[in-house]
């Protein structure tokens, strides 16, 4: 194809030029890419929901607890398979710059809730026997490199005092979209050990957690639950698990909707940089423009070319961020596995990366084609020599 | 098929003229004449006389203001831009004063280029750009690049470029203006034999009276007048 080795060799025709914006186009590519996925990271809680789960909390706020006498009633309501409770616990391991998730669950119900955490039989029954116990996922337990059988002492914020686990089960995701950072103990040994130091909260549960027998009637179940605690001392409030994800994300909506304004920013400014150099490059060109005209080309052949120039440049910086984005994602997911324990690079983030690119090697190829292809040819060779 | 008779180019009361701010500078005025087909015709004139602009003009690459062009039959002054962008492809070859090749392009390649606008399979169109490039004695430089040719194989590059695809009139435009006195000799003799063996029609504008000597008839155009004919 001569026309594709023409495109090849003009792009690379100034190799300084052509080197440098295509490694601005990676940057852009790159960083719009991790923030994209730095998104994605915050939507992993609600992409990872599911579907027949509820939660249901306090109608007033999450921070208020329910009596645990609501299980049984709860149970009572038509299309609920299974109820589960527990509380966030909030503990800290050591330190407080060593933050993971830890909450005190009914954990053999809560753990039949979570298909997706899959756990040897042998360590489900052996933390069930131990009240003490506790299942923590694969990436925490590699992130503080613990081991089965050993002692785990959290200082509670909530619930104040030292507590004493000891890992009996270590969870693997189902699949990459799981978080593995979290870790689960007995909601009874939280309730007992409270129910000595601070007996007014003892019995009391910070949500439920249901499972439904049909997908489809989850919002009659919700609506069933609540109604059934209307005009009570604790009014309910249930929603699916995706929109008590989402309302958590829409907390920090404010930070979400700078990331993704800064990600635009990005490409519109590499948008600009290619922009430029398409300029140029068309301007100095002009004279062999009017050449391919001379011989009998037309617009459309000098406007591929353009274009074509344009998207080699765009797409190859495109192509080479791409291939940076997963070994710097997985650097991130690294270093800030605490903030963010999801942090994969999302196929649709790598769809709008290409989308991006194509569009900056577009946008950018448009005025300098609409000079060459308006430009007389008698001026155009004027430009020569 | 024109016979011998029919000029190959015809011009009747061709003007043209350049605006500058709102002044308007005539370059061409009445031109009337005709090229009758197989002849190498010199364009000579002073800087500005507008020997550019005519060949420009008859070769379908500017637009006239007023006045007829007739080649090969076709009235190329009503033809509209794509309409003559596909006429050239066919009818003309250009021979340009810098040469004009392109530089990322093997002296092959350069001489491809025009076949890319016709049917021809790439099997054809590397048996006729080989055959060029020998016509013009450059079959062992075909892989090079430009920028690895002298200025006289350059220039003859460009000549293979504009008979390859077997055009009836070669327009050349300060052929030997860039090159040294070996090479314009060479590539006058080559236009002479394209001219006489393949009978190409040649038109050529150059300021140098070696050059012009080589052409069968000159004509000379001062301030946009044609002022005599020699033959």
């Amino acid at each position: 194809m001569p026309f594709l080795k023409l495109l090849w060799r003009n792009a690379f025709r100034h190799r300084l030029r052509a080197c440098l914006t295509i490694l601005g186009i990676t940057i852009a590519i790159l960083a719009f890419g991790m923030l994209r996925t730095v998104i994605s990271a915050w939507y992993a809680g609600v992409d990872a929901s599911s579907a027949s789960r509820l939660v249901t909390r306090n109608a007033i706020s999450l921070i208020f607890p329910l009596p645990i006498s609501y299980k049984d009633r709860i149970r009572q309501v038509e299309g609920v398979k299974v109820v589960s409770y527990g509380n966030w616990f909030g503990g800290i391991y050591i330190d407080e710059k060593n933050f993971f998730a830890n909450f005190a669950v009914d954990m053999e119900s809560y753990l039949k809730l979570y298909p997706e955490f899959i756990l040897p039989a042998d360590q489900f029954a052996a933390a069930l026997r131990d009240r003490k116990g506790c299942v923590a996922g694969r990436k925490l337990v590699e992130r503080f490199g613990w081991k089965i059988g050993d002692s785990i002492v959290l200082k509670g914020t909530i619930f104040p005092g030292n507590w004493e686990f000891v890992l009996r089960g270590i969870y693997r995701g189902k699949d990459k979209t799981t978080d593995e950072s979290q870790m689960f103990f007995h909601w009874d040994y939280l309730n007992e050990t409270v129910k000595k130091i601070i007996p007014r909260r003892a019995d009391q549960a910070g949500f439920y957690m249901i499972g439904v027998t049909n997908p489809s009637q989850a919002a009659d179940v919700a609506t069933s639950i609540d109604r059934s605690f209307r005009n009570s001392l604790a009014e309910t409030m249930t929603e699916t698990e995706k929109a008590f994800a989402l309302g958590f994300i829409s907390m920090t909506e404010a930070i979400v909707i700078a990331i993704r304004l800064v990600s635009y920013v990005v490409i519109i400014i590499i948008m600009a940089v290619v922009a430029n150099t398409m300029a140029m490059t068309a301007r100095e060109r002009l004279g062999e423009y009017a050449v391919f005209k001379t011989l009998g080309f037309g617009g459309l052949h000098i406007a591929g070319l353009i274009f074509g120039e344009s998207l080699v440049i765009s797409m190859t910086g495109c192509a080479i961020g791409i291939a940076l984005t997963y070994p710097a994602a997985a650097a991130f997911a690294d270093a800030m596995s605490q903030y963010f324990p999801i942090f994969n690079v999302d196929i649709r983030t790598i769809y709008m990366d290409v989308a991006a690119a194509f569009v900056v090697g577009v946008v950018a190829a448009i005025f300098p084609t609409w000079r060459a292809v308006r430009i007389r040819i008698a001026d155009g060779l004027r430009q020569i020599g | 098929m024109a016979d011998e008779t029919t000029p190959i180019v015809r011009i009747r009361n061709l003007s043209k003229a350049y605006r500058r701010g709102s002044q308007l500078i005539p370059v061409l005025e009445d031109i009337s004449f005709d090229i009758p087909e197989g002849e190498f015709l010199a364009l000579m004139g002073p800087s500005g006389s507008g020997k550019s602009t005519l060949l420009n003009l008859l070769a379908g690459i500017d637009k006239a203001d007023t006045g007829s062009i007739r080649v090969g039959g076709v009235e190329i002054t009503t033809l509209d831009e794509t309409e003559l962008a596909r006429w050239r492809a066919v009818n003309v070859g250009f021979i340009f004063q810098f040469y004009n090749l392109i530089p990322v392009l093997t002296a092959f390649e350069n001489v491809e280029l025009p076949l890319l606008l016709t049917r021809l399979s790439k099997r054809e169109r590397r048996a006729h750009a080989e055959t060029a490039l020998r016509v013009v004695g450059l079959a062992d430089r075909m892989d090079h690049y430009p920028g690895q040719l002298s200025g006289g194989q350059q220039q003859r590059v460009a000549i293979a470029r504009a008979v390859v695809t077997d055009p009836a009139i070669l327009v050349a435009d300060e052929p030997t203006g860039d090159l040294d006195r070996h090479s314009a000799g060479e590539i006058l003799t080559l236009m002479d034999r394209l001219n006489r063996e393949s009978g190409k029609t040649v038109i050529m504008v150059t300021h140098d009276p070696r050059a012009a000597d080589k052409a069968r008839s000159i004509r000379h155009l001062e301030k946009g007048l044609l002022t005599d004919a020699i033959s």
